[in-house]
């Protein structure tokens, strides 16, 4: 699954190595690790009901393995953004993540996510304690930001940014669906 | 440094051509363009290849080049220019438009020329094309989304086609409209943007010699993706004021609706010259990718054509008029 979700990776660097990444290399960079990072995101965020809709017992360690490799793609997208989109512009991003909604939109995402990823590991699972699995919620908020993000980057055709928002209503529906029953219940 | 300035002393061309030359350098180029052609393509001794416009103001203008208006900067390559378009009737992928735009059928072709103009009809292309000499023209293109590309033009001066149907002193505005037919144009299937296309300029700035039809680019014919057979080319505008595959040019005493500003009327001004102090929602325009460099460059006002075009804005508050 690793080495799967790292192929996206290692083609960009191919085809930059080889110059074949189009006109406007850095921006394939951009969309393409952008892409994956919601692509990714999405899929840790079904990996739970999935789990509990089929019993699949197995796919609970595979949530914290695709979250991280959704926080590495999603570094990835800041690094190329911010490093060599606009290398030497740092009046440009930072009038950028203030006042261009979807970039701070995107950056809120990345701020959300930051702390996950850090607090990831066996210890700090430890530590935490309860409060890990409240501070873990955010990861609602960085996917709903992350998705804003996408929707308000298109000029027009929101279609594709509407499928990602799509499947991440279901995602979050599907948690919010056990409560809403058991509240509208007949008692 | 975009526009080449004249340095303190240097002569320029105007001040060592001799005026009675000077005012007939359309005879020699024509000359000797016909002469090139003759010797290089038997049977083929067209006067319209390489031409000079009428009204370039050589006269007063501090670029070197005769007419005026080309840029020595290094072309953008064929390819990126051919594969990396916004022509949303073909998709709205950059590399849509170059996979698509096939079966956009550009023979025959006409244009119908509407409304306030003494000498209205629809148009067969090649008679539009036969009256006015072609020019070839390298202009800077800078796109709203904050990318620019140098092409090599060919085409006519707006200006002079319209002229020869006699716009009236009603005619305050010039409508275009794009080719609507979506078994040709599979974009169109889809309502993304409000079809067909249209765009307007101010009639001023339709005269403006730097404005033309394109026909072709990089020397030969424009391709499908590009906007064949027949585009806009306004160099001081975000690329989406230059209309491609034109079947209609209406000139009118109101100002036209335009396919972006009806789209999304906070984010694409009907003028949308290209302003650094002036931000998109989504973008800076403050710089720009070039395409083919790595970095961003800083963006000029009017796309660095303010020397041959502010003066049409004088007065006018460009924050409010974006």
């Amino acid at each position: 699954m690793v080495a799967a979700a790292l192929a996206p990776a290692a083609w960009l660097a191919v085809s930059a190595l080889r110059g074949t990444l189009g006109a406007n290399p850095v921006e394939t960079l951009e969309h393409t690790t952008g892409q994956w990072t919601l692509r990714l995101l999405l899929a840790t965020l079904a990996v739970t009901p999935l789990r509990r809709a089929f019993g699949w017992a197995w796919l609970a360690p595979c949530r914290r393995t695709l979250g991280l490799l959704a926080f590495g793609y999603c570094c990835l997208h800041l690094c190329v953004y911010a490093l060599v989109d606009l290398w030497g512009a740092w009046d440009t991003l930072i009038e950028d993540v203030l006042e261009r909604p979807y970039i701070t939109a995107g950056f809120t995402g990345f701020l959300l996510l930051l702390p996950l990823a850090i607090t990831s590991t066996r210890a700090w699972m430890r530590r935490l304690g309860r409060r890990w699995v409240v501070l873990h919620r955010l990861v609602y908020a960085a996917a709903v930001a992350g998705c804003l993000h996408f929707l308000w980057l298109v000029k027009a055709d929101v279609l594709e940014p509407l499928v990602y928002a799509g499947v991440l209503a279901l995602l979050l529906g599907a948690r919010v669906w056990p409560y809403l029953r058991r509240a509208f219940a007949p008692a | 440094m975009l526009i080449r300035r004249n340095r303190l002393g240097e002569s320029l061309e105007r001040e060592v051509t001799e005026r009675s030359l000077y005012l007939r350098r359309r005879e020699f180029i024509r000359a000797g363009s016909i002469a090139a052609a003759a010797i290089l393509i038997p049977g083929c001794g067209r006067a319209d290849e390489v031409g000079a416009s009428s009204d370039a103001p050589s006269a007063r203008s501090p670029v070197r080049s005769p007419d005026g208006f080309t840029t020595d900067e290094t072309p953008t390559p064929f390819e990126d220019v051919t594969t990396y378009n916004n022509f949303y009737e073909f998709g709205t992928d950059k590399g849509d438009p170059s996979e698509n735009a096939g079966s956009l059928v550009t023979k025959p072709w006409s244009v119908s020329i509407e409304g306030e103009v003494a000498k209205p009809g629809s148009v067969p292309l090649e008679d539009l094309l036969a009256g006015t000499p072609v020019v070839e023209r390298v202009y800077r293109l800078r796109c709203v989304e904050a990318w620019s590309m140098v092409i090599p033009w060919r085409g006519l001066p707006l200006g002079q086609v319209l002229a020869r149907f006699e716009p009236t002193s009603r005619a305050k505005y010039v409508a275009f409209r794009t080719l609507l037919d979506p078994a040709q144009m599979p974009g169109q299937r889809r309502s993304v943007l409000d079809w067909p296309y249209r765009e307007g300029l101010r009639i001023d700035e339709a005269m403006h010699p730097l404005t033309l039809l394109g026909t072709g680019m990089y020397g030969r014919d424009l391709p499908n993706q590009n906007g064949a057979p027949l585009r806009l080319v306004v160099p001081w505008k975000y690329g989406f004021k230059s209309i491609k595959s034109i079947v209609s040019i209406r000139l009118q005493e109101t100002q036209p609706e335009t396919t972006w500003n009806l789209s999304a009327p906070s984010e694409y001004g009907f003028y949308s010259n290209v302003n650094p102090d002036v931000d998109h929602p989504r973008w800076s325009q403050k710089r720009e990718k070039r395409i083919g460099d790595f970095h961003r460059t800083r963006t000029l006002p009017f796309n660095g054509y303010a020397e041959q075009v502010a003066q049409l804005y004088s007065g006018m508050d460009l924050r409010a008029n974006f």
